[in-house]
């Protein structure tokens, strides 16, 4: 078994991925700007929202993969961290674009057509509780239920907690790049004793805060429903497509020759991670959906009662089982974990399968059923998500290359990880 | 004609065992099994040893736990005793999952567990086969078949270069029968 690397290598971002990322984002924008265009502005600004969520959510994963590793003292993970490290190193400009969506939706407003059939002045985004008048008594359009919730549900108050929280996510998360790099220089324990402490810091902020992030951000756009499992459900989706992304990052640089240390039993680890999780994701959608389905309370099962509609049933059943029994299926052997080409396919069936997830919280409680199941995705969806792929291939890989080694060297447990034999 | 049916070198380190198994692979002697009183990694690729069938075995429990209790349930509530539960259809797929869920569970992790009795004649009541007690204790044990593999002495020195600290010619497979 080799264990004697080279590691006075760096990463160049060059060739046909930064052209084709590069293509990508300008795609994103044209698919933006024909929305807008073509008068499907709220469709528009819902995509913008989910995959502003989307990529904040896997740069997030690269937070929480970082602490997990050093709270859990992980020696088979050292000689991975850099990919996670770039991740959050692309959360600042992916949390921004999130805060700059959400706020444009909540402040750029239209006329439209209430839920009662009144015309009325309504913001782009979280119409259900941020139009104007729906907490004011005797107002036209006023909503006992949200007035009821306003007190938590107010723009300044939004604003504050979602600004709060990512920045943060992205201070503490910044910090282990920095220690890591500062490893790099000084070696010893000093840096990993405080990467430690702040993993510990940041998972007691993140474990309370971050369910409040998703009931903000994606809950609150139907804002009458709620249920207090949705921040898991949502952090499980962030978990599984965020390890899906790193694993994916990884394939790509050993297939350009990078992380020769990188073997197929970091890969294996990472197979059993997405394989264990996405059976976790599966537990937390259907303990929401079955109570909600077996109680049957209106209020509750009108949620339901939406992605039940023609147009979304479809999608709602093909979510769980691209999210559920491809990766059961297909990742169960080991040889399948370690087969590269297996495990590439299941993380980009799972990246598509959590963007159908987001897609089914997003959709039927904003721009709501377009005209048939199959015209339910259409330029606008293909090119954000195009966009946004290519925004998030682009920082990330650009991270990759700033870093001066691809592994952190004096990493207390770096030996142990490139043992790593399962 | 001797009346030892198997030589055993035992060593007090993980890492001489290890070395004992090179030098005797590298003299072509087949070696019928080793001991130790935990894991050692690596080992299974060095003897050779193939992957474990086990979870094999556990998915078609699993897959046999999950058909006979959804069966069940579609007798009990669908074919034999409809019921009007909370205005839901009586075959209610959704209800159905967690029970199912257990069952597959159940089943794979029995399942799984005698398979691994029977193919390890481990039995709760059964004196296990040792060939040698201390493998469970402080001793890293190889075991090698003595029939056709003369001459013993040969073993018996290259055990001793590799750092075996004690060489036994058992004349009983195991020292525990029942």
């Amino acid at each position: 078994m080799k264990t004697q690397y080279s590691f006075d290598e760096q990463f160049e971002f060059t060739g046909k991925v930064k052209t084709w990322s590069l293509i990508a984002i300008v795609i994103g924008v044209v698919a933006i700007a024909f929305g807008i265009l073509t008068g499907a502005v709220e469709r528009t600004f819902a995509n913008l929202l989910l995959m502003g969520y989307y990529i904040t959510c896997v740069c997030l994963c690269g937070v929480f993969f970082c602490a997990v590793q050093y709270v859990a003292q992980a020696g088979w993970s050292a000689a991975i961290l850099r990919i996670p490290q770039a991740f959050i190193k692309a959360l600042p400009i992916a949390a921004t674009l999130l805060i700059v969506i959400t706020l444009a939706g909540l402040f750029i407003t239209h006329h439209g057509v209430n839920e009662e059939g009144k015309d009325v002045v309504i913001p782009y985004l979280y119409k259900l509780w941020a139009a104007p008048g729906l907490s004011t008594p005797g107002s036209e359009s006023y909503d006992a239920v949200i007035a009821g919730k306003s007190g938590y549900l107010n723009i300044p108050f939004f604003v504050i907690r979602l600004i709060g929280f990512l920045v943060s996510y992205t201070i503490l998360g910044l910090l282990f790049v920095k220690y890591s790099t500062n490893e790099d220089e000084l070696g010893g324990m000093f840096n990993y004793n405080k990467s430690f402490t702040t993993a510990c810091v940041f998972l007691a902020i993140f474990g309370f805060t971050v369910p409040v992030f998703s009931f903000d951000v994606i809950m609150s756009l139907e804002a009458h429903w709620f249920s207090t499992l949705f921040g898991w459900y949502n952090f499980a989706a962030l978990w599984v497509s965020g390890l899906a992304v790193i694993t994916l990052v990884i394939i790509y640089l050993k297939s350009k020759g990078y992380v020769s240390w990188i073997t197929v039993n970091h890969l294996h680890s990472l197979g059993q991670l997405i394989f264990g999780f996405s059976i976790f994701w599966t537990y937390l959608w259907f303990a929401q959906f079955l109570l909600i389905y077996y109680a049957n309370i209106p209020e509750e099962a009108a949620y339901f009662y939406k992605r039940w509609e023609p147009e979304f049933k479809p999608w709602f059943w093909i979510n769980v089982v691209i999210n559920f029994a491809a990766p059961l299926l297909l990742l169960m052997s080991r040889d399948s974990k370690r087969a590269i080409p297996m495990l590439k396919a299941v993380c980009i069936i799972l990246i598509v399968g959590h963007w159908l997830d987001y897609f089914m919280m997003i959709m039927p409680g904003t721009v709501g059923p377009q005209s048939h199941w199959y015209t339910e995705f259409g330029l606008i969806e293909l090119g954000v998500f195009l966009g946004f792929a290519g925004l998030f291939t682009y920082l990330v890989l650009t991270q990759v290359s700033k870093f001066k080694l691809l592994i952190p060297k004096n990493h207390p447990f770096i030996d142990e990880s490139l043992h790593h034999h399962i | 004609m001797s009346s030892t049916k198997y030589i055993l070198g035992l060593f007090d380190d993980p890492d001489n065992l290890m070395h004992g198994i090179d030098k005797l692979q590298k003299n072509s002697v087949p070696i019928y099994d080793v001991y130790t009183p935990m894991p050692i990694h690596g080992i299974e690729a060095k003897l050779g040893i193939k992957d474990s069938r086990l979870g094999y075995a556990a998915f078609m429990f699993g897959c046999l736990g999950g058909t006979v209790i959804f069966s069940l349930v579609y007798y009990f509530l669908v074919h034999d005793w409809p019921m009007n539960i909370g205005g839901k259809p009586h075959f209610a797929v959704p209800d159905f999952i967690p029970v199912t869920f257990e069952w597959t569970v159940l089943f794979t992790a029995f399942g799984m567990t005698f398979t691994f009795f029977y193919a390890t004649h481990l039995f709760p009541g059964r004196a296990p086969r040792v060939m040698d007690l201390r493998a469970t204790d402080d001793r890293f044990v190889i075991a090698i078949d003595a029939k056709g593999n003369t001459p013993h002495e040969d073993i018996t020195n290259l055990l001793k270069e590799a750092g075996a600290v004690e060489i036994k010619h058992n004349d009983r497979k195991y020292v525990s029968y029942e």
